[in-house]
Formats: C-alpha cells, structure tokens, sequence
C-alpha cells in the first residue's frame, strides 16, 4: 500500500502551514478603532452585558477584598495627572487646601459643601485595597476617608437622579483650543458602597498632590480610571450625555468603557 | 496524493464524524481565538510585564517577564528580560517595524488589533470576542455532552493511555490511522485544551476584573493573587498557540483535504480497513 503523506509532503505542507502563520500586518482592522464605525458600536455593546452581569452578580454591598498591612509593600504608584496646572488648583495648593471646598449639587433637594477640615472630621474608614490600572498593573495601598453614602444623603438625593458625576480639577489634556478637564461617573450604586470613600489619606499620611490631593475619590470594585483625583464637585443628574463628549468620563470619551469594572 | 501507478487502494468508508455543533463551535471559536491573540497582545503592550502576586512590584522585584527598550552604546535595543535573564530581542520584541523609524512597543503592531497602540479599541474588541467565547463554550460542552463527543472522543479511557507509545510511534513515522474515533494523543490534546486551556484562561481572565474579584474573591485565592492570574493567562496564550502550530501541522500532515472536508461537512475518509457502520458512505 502507498503511503498516502511522504516525508516530501510533509515538509511542504508544513512550510505552507508555517507561512500562513506569518501574518502580514494586522492593519486591516484598525478601522476598529474608529469610534464611529458601527462595527466598534456593536462590539461595545458587550460591555453593557458585563456591567449589567456584574450588578447581578456582585451583590450592591459586597465588598472589595481588603488586605492586611504588611501587605503594603511599597508606596502608591502615581498615574495620569500627578501635578495639575491650573490656576484654580495651584492656587489651592499654594493655599495648603485652606479654601477648598467638596460641593454636592444637581439633582438633590439642597446643595451641600465641605471644607476639607469639615470632611477630615466626619466618621472615617481606613481600607488596604488594590488598585487595579486599566494598564495591567496593581498596586496596594492603605486609603483613609469618609464615605461618600452619608454626604450624599445630606444632599437628599432626587429620585429620578441616576449618576453621580465626578469633576475634578486636573487638566488631564491640554489642547490648542484648552485645557480638558478631567471627569468621571459612576451609577448610584457604586456612589453609596460603603468602601466609596472621599479620601484624603494615604498609607496614614495626608494625600499627597500626586495621587490627588486634597480628595481622591475611591471606587473599590473598578479600574483606576474609575477613582478620580483632585475632586472639588458631586454632580447628581439622570444622563450624562451633556458632559465632555457624553460618555461619562475622559476615558470613556476615549473609548474606554463607561463601567470599568473589568 | 495517491500514485495511479501503484496497487489499487481500497477506501475506506466515508463517516459522519463532525456534528454541526462541532463544525460550527470550531470555526467560531477559530475567529474568536485570532481576534482575541491580537487584542490581547495589544493589551499586554500597555504595560508589558508579568509579575507574581497581589501587585506589581515598582518599588521590589516581582517580575518574572519584562519587554522593553533601553538605550546602548550602539543605540536603541529591544530588551526581554525572563527570569532576570536579559535577552536582545531588537526587530521582534521591544523594539521591532522600520529600522530607520522603529516601533517601541512590546508586540509589534503586526501582531496587535490595532496595529497601532489603542488599548481602548483592544478592550472593546477582546471583551466582545471573550462574551462570544465563552458562550460558544457553553454551547460546546452541552451539545458534546449530550451527543457523546465528549465521552467518544475527548475523554481518554484506559485503552488510549495503553495506545498512546504505539500512537507516538506513528505520529514519528507519519502514519496515521484515521478512525471512527480520536486517537490517544488527539484525545489528550483536546482533553487539554477543552477542559484545561480554556477554563483556565477563561478564569484567569476574570480574576483580572475588580468587579468579579468582589464577587467571586476565591479567583484571587485559588490563582495567587491577581498579578499571578494575569501571568497565567499570558502563559495559557502561549500554550494555545502552540496548540494551533501543531493542530495545523497535523492537519497539512494528515491530508488536509479530507481533514477540513470533515470539519466543513462532517464527513471523513476513514483509513481502508475501518469497519463499516450503519450511516457510512462508501
């Protein structure tokens, strides 16, 4: 009987194999990242599945894993904006924090503010969590603050209200026609989490101006991009579509996804 | 392939082997598996490094996988670094395109959805590609279970770990015995990818996410610690493509013909002298 592969064959076959591995260039899907090309919009929509899985999974008060002390094993890494520039913030700077103020406003029966004096001496929480960079990396660190739930309900919330909208006094981009401002937002849910903090401390030192000073706010159970610093405004409204490019946060206007939980 | 010139072969029967949820699964999970290799490696450029643990040591050593570029004498070089093993990787890793106008990025954008660096995009297209994935995975592993695939030809019995040295001896030899069922070692490799492979980098990929460690923080405990599950699921990609290599060696050297009319239509060419069965053609 013949042998139906010869040595021969085999090695052509294989050569064949192995030059459809060599791919030429991926380039024939960059318009993927064209955020207007409704390929791309279709494909997000996968991101609305894992943000509506996960609030059915994770239970609304579930808690982000904390961790012990001696896990803390080097200081936080600083990312995005880590010495904002504008003149509003280096005033407040130059100023120690002394005439800043956290303002609740928007969809709530009466508009709030808070010097930092006044937010340090509220009932406080201490939490040795992860953080979890859109880029890959992790680091722990020790954030002490108060719970932004209870702030929130000094406000008194409206119920049709269903985003918190975070801004920030960071200019994330500086661009010809000025500076983009760094904000971000987040559903009620993850506002009134008992591990959402204002925080103001850091590995048990007051916050320092790279990761955020003088409140970073912590969002435990989503990326990094989700936890803004330099916070100065609550925003509480039903739709986020009049903010920046409307997808509710500088990273979600480029292209990253609104939820950020994975 | 055969030779006229030689003694007439007797064929054998033409068998149903593939099931329409094997056929359609397979190419499926083919497409997810292109876009999801090039998506992830457009992820993993943006901070290209493995580590091991809860976090990624900037301040002490936990990294056990570092692409980068530095700076010599001779100029700008691509640099691996795996184990505290130092590696020149210029043109591929770290350093790679135009000579005169090189890319510093760990991947080359050959290898990357987008060519160019767009974590964004890469998240939106992996994440898309993981749903579908995993769906057709549920779907495969119902369909297999019920239809038998999983019992007759993915899950080795007794008798393959017996026929795996013979099994070994003739994939050495290149000659393949093409049966009503899997051989030994084609059952193994499938029982590896399907119920090792795929869980596996399905789970890791989970652990990566806040959300779900809040939910399920046992990922955390069972893979060590976030940092750790991504290193495992960077390691189960390059076990997957090894996978591939191989598959598709095996299949050019198997007779790719009738080895890709089997996973089209479902029907295969068994090897002359296979019994014949109700449902076989001649």
């Amino acid at each position: 009987m013949s042998r139906l592969i010869t040595r021969r064959n085999f090695l052509r076959s294989s050569a064949l194999a192995g030059s459809g591995l060599v791919l030429a260039g991926c380039d024939q899907f960059d318009f993927l990242g064209d955020k207007s090309n409704p390929v791309r919009h279709v494909m997000e929509q996968a991101n609305v599945l894992t943000y509506n899985v996960q609030r059915t999974l994770i239970g609304d008060q579930a808690l982000a894993r904390e961790y012990s002390a001696s896990e803390i094993r080097q200081g936080m890494k600083p990312n995005g904006s880590v010495e904002p520039s504008t003149p509003e913030y280096m005033f407040l700077k130059m100023q120690n924090f002394e005439p800043y103020r956290l303002t609740v406003k928007g969809m709530v029966e009466r508009e709030v503010s808070f010097s930092l004096a006044e937010l340090r001496n509220m009932p406080a929480r201490s939490q040795i969590t992860r953080h979890d960079c859109v880029e890959g990396w992790s680091c722990i660190a020790k954030w002490t603050g108060t719970p932004l739930g209870p702030i929130l309900d000094m406000a008194g919330v409206k119920p049709q209200a269903r985003f918190c909208v975070y801004h920030c006094y960071d200019n994330i981009q500086r661009t010809l026609t000025g500076d983009i401002l760094y904000y971000e937002s987040s559903d009620l849910v993850d506002a009134y989490h008992p591990q959402t903090i204002l925080s103001y401390g850091l590995n048990d030192q007051v916050l320092p101006v790279s990761n955020g000073a003088p409140i970073r706010l912590r969002i435990e159970r989503a990326l990094g991009y989700k936890q803004p610093k330099y916070l100065h405004t609550v925003e509480l409204v039903d739709d986020l579509s009049p903010f920046g490019r409307g997808k509710g946060g500088y990273w979600p206007d480029n292209g990253y996804d609104w939820y950020g939980g994975i | 392939m055969s030779q006229a010139t030689e003694l007439p072969v007797t064929k054998g029967p033409l068998i149903y082997r593939q099931s329409i949820w094997t056929r359609v699964t397979h190419w499926v999970w083919a497409i997810c598996l292109f876009f999801l290799l090039l998506t992830g490696l457009q992820i993993f450029n943006a901070h290209p490094a493995l580590y091991i643990g809860n976090e990624s040591g900037f301040e002490y050593e936990n990294a056990i996988l570092e692409i980068g570029a530095i700076n010599s004498a001779a100029g700008p070089r691509g640099r691996t670094i795996l184990f505290g093993n130092s590696f020149d990787t210029t043109g591929v890793l770290g350093m790679s395109g135009d000579v005169a106008r090189p890319t510093f990025t760990a991947f080359p954008g050959a290898v990357t959805i987008p060519s160019y660096r767009d974590l964004a995009t890469g998240r939106v297209v992996h994440f898309f590609f993981g749903w579908v994935f995993v769906g057709t995975m549920l779907i495969w592993f119902v369909a297999s279970f019920i239809n038998g695939h999983i019992r007759r030809d993915i899950v080795p019995k007794p008798g393959d770990l017996a026929g795996i040295p013979r099994d070994v001896a003739e994939h050495a030899t290149l000659r393949f015995k093409h049966g009503r069922s899997y051989g030994p070692l084609q059952k193994l490799s499938y029982f590896t990818v399907f119920f090792i492979l795929f869980p596996l980098i399905v789970a890791t990929g989970l652990t990566m996410s806040p959300g779900m460690d809040t939910a399920w923080p046992w990922l955390l405990d069972i893979f060590g610690g976030r940092q750790t599950a991504r290193t495992i699921h960077f390691t189960v990609m390059l076990l997957l493509v090894a996978f591939f290599i191989i598959h598709i060696i095996m299949v050019f050297a198997a007779g790719p013909i009738n080895e890709l009319r089997s996973m089209v239509s479902g029907w295969y060419r068994a090897s002359p002298g296979t019994p014949k069965a109700e449902g076989d053609r001649p």
